[in-house]
């Protein structure tokens, strides 16, 4: 029981409180260059949610039983349990998440053709969306475990998809607004998006 | 003639064509840190060394290089860079390295990098690339370094850890001021650049849509 209160206080944190592009920027980028329309901003937002929950667990079990100091100790090879091969976390990361990314793509292709044609363009899109690298990096140096990282990774995806989806709702809004020359387009999504991120904020009271 | 071009390729990205405000790229580190100058002037630095490194080799091997595999290739490039710089930054700036925490690590992603290697350095010679990257990166920091400047100053009334605001003229010193804490949270940081862009546009004349 306390576990699961655990958790669901770990999912609610990264959702609101710690989200991953309202408090960490992380996915600026495709948040402002996809936010213009609402149906494929659920698209990538759906697509963020799918490979994050996936990729983080992935990656700690690389991080766990590769790439951190002794974890190649499973092998039974002598001297392993010095071998520190952190140094290549990153090109490692980047690398896992560009084949999950095509793994998914050909299961979704196989399973659910539907969906594989609504999210098509924006999955290729997201082996380069710094919020799947920094929830990977982000779930390295918070030490989670699996669970935690499962949890973790699914929840920074859906706080990713909620922020996306306001956004490009009050863009469409936006449509209908007289916008000063200057501020149109990216000038106008940083303010609102400062305004976003300022309604989050007041989640930040709660603590279950 | 020659040199004009090349001045051009230089200066084009400090202000009119800027990678952040104009191109939109590379906003994530833009903004996650800014909170004080000197992490904004490392991050800077770390990008400068990153992006001309990048588009330096991409330039070099363009011709090698076969175009169905040149994102993994050239991400496979940045990512050593980039794996270089943090192992830099440890042993040398150790406290600095830990507030930029994973930031260092996601230049890989920046959007900066990437797009000018695969929209300049694929096309161009060695030098005109290296001059590009040059621009860009000084560009970058040069948004960085206003945002980071605003922030430090409203923030905690400080610039590069220099007191500016005076101590005389505080609540606790029988004054009347008190630091700006909005401007440290992350919608502070969303709403400078914000107006940023809009300055910067307004100035170069420059509209979407």
């Amino acid at each position: 029981m306390e576990q699961v209160v655990h958790l669901l206080s770990l999912a609610v944190e990264t959702i609101f409180i710690k989200n991953i592009l309202l408090a960490y920027f992380l996915g600026m980028c495709s948040f402002l260059a996809i936010s213009k329309k609402v149906e494929t901003s659920i698209g990538l937002g759906l697509a963020v949610v799918f490979v994050n929950g996936i990729t983080v667990p992935v990656n700690w079990m690389i991080t766990n039983y590769l790439l951190d100091k002794g974890a190649l100790q499973w092998t039974g090879i002598a001297g392993m349990e010095q071998v520190d091969l952190g140094f290549l976390t990153f090109i490692v990361f980047i690398a896992t998440i560009a084949a999950m990314v095509q793994l998914v793509e050909m299961i979704l292709d196989k399973v659910s053709p539907t969906l594989y044609q609504s999210l098509g363009i924006f999955l290729p899109l997201i082996a380069v969306n710094c919020a799947i690298l920094g929830s990977s990096l982000f779930m390295v140096e918070r030490e989670y475990d699996l669970v935690e990282a499962t949890v973790f990774g699914t929840s920074a995806g859906i706080g990713f998809f909620l922020a996306i989806v306001t956004l490009a709702t009050m863009r469409y809004k936006l449509k209908y607004s007289d916008v000063p020359e200057g501020l149109r387009g990216l000038g106008i999504a940083m303010l609102l998006t400062g305004l976003i991120s300022m309604a989050y904020m007041s989640f930040s009271g709660i603590n279950l | 003639m020659a040199i004009k071009k090349a001045f051009d390729t230089f200066a084009g990205p400090l202000a009119k064509s800027n990678p952040i405000t104009t191109q939109v790229l590379g906003i994530c580190s833009a903004l996650a840190v800014t909170v004080k100058m000197d992490t904004a002037l490392v991050m800077s630095a770390a990008l400068i060394f990153v992006l001309v490194g990048s588009n330096t080799i991409v330039s070099a091997l363009r011709n090698l290089i076969p175009s169905r595999v040149r994102i993994i290739v050239m991400l496979t490039i940045i990512a050593t860079l980039v794996i270089c710089i943090d192992q830099i930054l440890k042993a040398f700036l150790f406290d600095i390295s830990k507030q930029l925490s994973i930031f260092v690590g996601l230049i890989i992603t920046n959007c900066i990098v990437l797009g000018r290697a695969e929209a300049f350095a694929l096309k161009n010679t060695i030098g005109e690339s290296a001059l590009d990257g040059l621009g860009n990166g000084i560009g970058y920091g040069l948004i960085l370094l206003l945002v980071a400047a605003a922030r430090e100053l409203l923030g905690s009334g400080t610039m590069l850890g220099i007191q500016i605001v005076p101590r005389f003229l505080y609540v606790d010193q029988g004054g009347w001021y008190v630091n700006n804490g909005f401007m440290l949270l992350a919608p502070g940081a969303f709403i400078i650049l914000g107006l940023l862009v809009w300055v910067q546009r307004t100035i170069t004349g420059y509209t979407e849509e």
